[in-house]
């Protein structure tokens, strides 16, 4: 028996090296807790820059991570619903069930902006809570950032003096770069965008910018070759400055589209690593406001 | 003189007077001028450190009124999401419905000869072609939601007609716990068996229009089990499973037996992980020994001859793999999809009075390319055989003395993902004559989002 033991705890404790483990479901928050947590967890993010949030499957690698999580940080509002239920059903892992302490929902806690008045499939994927990709508003980060650092507390109360001076920490240097990007914005108000989804709206919201059109007619439901047609249409006596997207998004629509009104096809990091030099969330948000800044005026 | 006299008195008398007066007021001043310096540097040294000073308390608050401009914005913003948020829980009663989702399947069919049993195989269930032309197929209405903190709940019903009558079938309805530790999962109820890596998908996510002919041969379709299951997942890395099945019901190739001891249980282990960004895969292996009674085929259609039962032991090995692949993990525009199972048999026992020593294989290879957002394309190969021996000549049992196998084409189309329009082309080898196929089939999906099964 206590050879079984033995043997048991051979296996669990390699894993169990450090005080947490973190599964998160999109980089911006596994960025964030590797912010407010440092060395004192071990992250696994779900997706990278490069793969479409909506679309992942329940695959066995994210299934084992689950199981071995001790916290799961997602967006919410629907954004993984094809695929994080089923992962947490799948796990078996009562610690990190939806209600749960181990469970972190961002959307939860910042204000969500595009709910829908009516839902109805025929207007295509629309989330009932309202536009899930709340990561870039800065604001929504230092909301989400308070949360998390408590929660992180919560369940590693031994290093809560810990969390509690790297949130500090990290707020003061969001404080000040938000200030340093405040300047900077001016130049980019009212810049007139077409998107192709609906990946921008909190960062349009956050530095007023004008987004003209969304190639997607319906969200999720990839445009239709009439659909740009009409949109060209609209868009040809006033071009936008570019056509923005992220770097999993279909780039066909948005090249057919930006090379008939001869402007760029602007693609932006969105998330950490979705371009080289975005490496966390203040050089994402840095990344941002440079590749725009580039296009502006 | 006098004056002379009087003015050089009067000059000395000056003299003595003004002189230390003046000299006195020289020092006076110096020390006046270099106090009144030192005065006016004091005054600028102090001015200049309250100018700084409130500079400092002028930039303190000017970013104390942008950060309560912040705050004021933020809790604006908090009041009219809190205010959204109440707006949205007034539907009280309805907010505990389960998600509830109806699936509509239909097809329309172009088969010349078609079958509806298999050569050197028990049809297990309702399996085959079908006939030609436009048949409804399966409406199926899936209910599910978390039962309590402990318990998940989940109920599918399948309609369908055949021959004008209406069948209700109770495809699944069991319930899984989700607080037990340590990555173990109990299942009860009717579920499907975790048998085959196809066997826990819905036929309506299938990537052709039919179940491949392994799937028919020895599980009648699908494998269900009434009973309990429990899967346990290793902590590491890669993901490890194991778990064991035990089977009261009646599904195919098991049997109802009406005693204590369940009819027909099933060990499985699942093993996968990723290979970089772009690759995910998964493989699987399972055995199912049944003890069956009675096991007749069929699903009550034709006029089965009361013998022609099996009664005896029927072990099944399955082994399969699946690979997944898409440009750097990216599956919603291009990704392709391999996969294969593998199928052994062995039944010994009474098989319509005769001795039956049975073996049979099986096996598909598949694969499915998404090459555009939207549209997909596949290839089948499946093929059973029957090794039965030369006693069951004159059954339904009689070695055909041949395999039975098919190819498939398919081509698919998904305006979103909540609708499918497929066209199918098989070259049907299962009978001795070639069978030219055509399907072209809908599925259409309402109500909850589907899980993204790996």
């Amino acid at each position: 028996m206590s050879r079984i033991i033995a043997l048991l705890l051979i296996l669990v404790s390699p894993l169990k090296a450090n005080a947490l483990s973190v599964f998160a479901c999109e980089p911006e928050w596994g960025a964030l807790v590797a912010e407010l947590a440092g060395e004192d967890v071990e992250i696994t993010v779900a997706t990278t820059a490069f793969q479409d949030p909506h679309s992942l499957q329940a695959r066995p690698s994210l299934i084992a991570a689950v199981r071995n999580a001790d916290l799961v940080v997602c967006t919410g509002a629907d954004l993984e619903i094809g695929w994080l239920p089923l992962l947490l059903r799948r796990a078996g892992n009562p610690a990190v069930q939806l209600g749960t302490q181990g469970n972190f929902l961002a959307a939860n806690y910042v204000r969500r902006i595009e709910i829908p008045k009516s839902i109805d499939r025929s207007q295509g994927d629309v989330h009932p809570q309202g536009n899930p990709h709340i990561h870039l508003h800065p604001r929504s980060i230092s909301r989400v950032a308070d949360e998390l650092a408590e929660r992180l507390s919560q369940l590693d109360s031994s290093n809560s003096a810990d969390y509690a001076s790297r949130l500090e920490y990290f707020q003061h240097r969001w404080d000040e770069a938000q200030s340093v990007w405040d300047e900077r914005i001016g130049t980019l108000k009212g810049m007139r965008l077409a998107s192709h989804h609906r990946s921008f709206s909190y960062l349009a919201d956050w530095l007023d910018l004008d987004i003209v059109a969304t190639l997607e007619a319906k969200p999720g439901i990839p445009p239709s070759g009439a659909q740009l047609a009409t949109l060209l249409e609209q868009l040809t006596p006033n071009p936008p400055v570019g056509v923005i997207r992220t770097p999993y998004e279909n780039e066909k629509p948005s090249a057919w589209l930006s090379d008939r009104l001869d402007i760029p096809q602007i693609q932006l990091p969105f998330t950490i690593g979705g371009t080289d030099k975005a490496v966390d969330l203040f050089s994402l948000y840095d990344q941002t406001l440079r590749i725009l800044e580039e296009y502006a005026n | 003189m006098v004056n002379q006299m009087y003015l050089s008195k009067a000059a000395v008398i000056l003299t003595l007077v003004i002189l230390p007066v003046a000299a006195v007021n020289a020092q006076d001043t110096a020390g006046e001028i270099a106090e009144l310096r030192q005065l006016v540097s004091e005054m600028r040294t102090d001015y200049e450190t309250r100018i700084s000073a409130l500079e400092a308390r002028l930039v303190a608050a000017e970013r104390a009124a942008r950060g309560a401009e912040r705050d004021a914005e933020e809790a604006y913003e908090i009041a009219e999401q809190t205010a959204v948020d109440q707006g949205a829980g007034t539907s009280a009663p309805n907010s505990y419905n389960p998600s509830i989702g109806a699936i509509l399947m239909g097809h329309y069919a172009d088969v010349d000869s078609g079958w509806d049993e298999i050569p050197g195989f028990q049809p297990g269930g309702e399996i085959g072609t079908g006939g030609s032309g436009f048949s409804l197929g399966e409406a199926e209405i899936n209910m599910q939601a978390n039962v309590d903190a402990k318990h998940f709940g989940n109920v599918t019903i399948g309609l369908h007609e055949d021959e004008g009558e209406l069948e209700i079938e109770l495809e699944e309805a069991w319930f899984q716990t989700s607080d037990l530790p340590a990555g173990i999962t109990a299942t009860g109820g009717r579920f499907f068996s975790a048998s085959g890596y196809l066997n826990s998908f819905h036929f309506h996510s299938d990537d052709f229009t039919d179940r491949p002919l392994p799937y028919q041969a020895f599980y009648g379709g699908r494998y269900s089990v009434d009973g309990i299951q429990a899967r346990w997942i290793a902590p590491t890395k890669l993901l490890f499973e194991m778990g064991a099945e035990l089977n009261w019901g009646g599904g195919f190739p098991a049997t109802g037996n009406g005693e204590t001891s369940p009819g027909a249980y099933t060990l499985f282990a699942k093993l996968g992980g990723d290979v970089g960004d772009s690759h995910s895969w998964l493989v699987g292996a399972s055995h199912i020994s049944a003890d069956a009674i009675e096991r007749s085929g069929g699903h009550g259609h034709e006029i089965v001859i009361p013998e022609e039962t099996f009664t005896g032991d029927s072990d099944l090995t399955v082994v399969d793999f699946v690979w997944k692949w898409a440009p750097a993990g990216n599956n919603s525009i291009r990704n392709f999809k391999i996969q294969g199972e593998f199928f052994s048999r062995a039944e010994d026992g009474i098989y319509a009075d005769i001795d039956y020593n049975g073996d049979q294989t099986g096996w598909y290879l598949q694969g499915v390319w998404q090459f555009a957002q939207t549209w997909r394309v596949g290839l089948r190969h499946d093929v059973v055989d029957s090794d039965n021996g030369p006693l069951l000549v004159g059954t339904e049992l009689e070695d055909p003395g041949r395999s039975s196998w098919r190819n498939s084409l398919m081509f698919d189309w998904s305006p979103s993902e909540f609708s499918r329009l497929r066209l199918q082309y098989t070259n049907d080898r299962v009978l001795a004559e070639s069978d030219n196929q055509w399907f072209l089939q809908y599925i259409m999906s309402v109500g909850a989002h589907a899980a993204h099964q790996f």
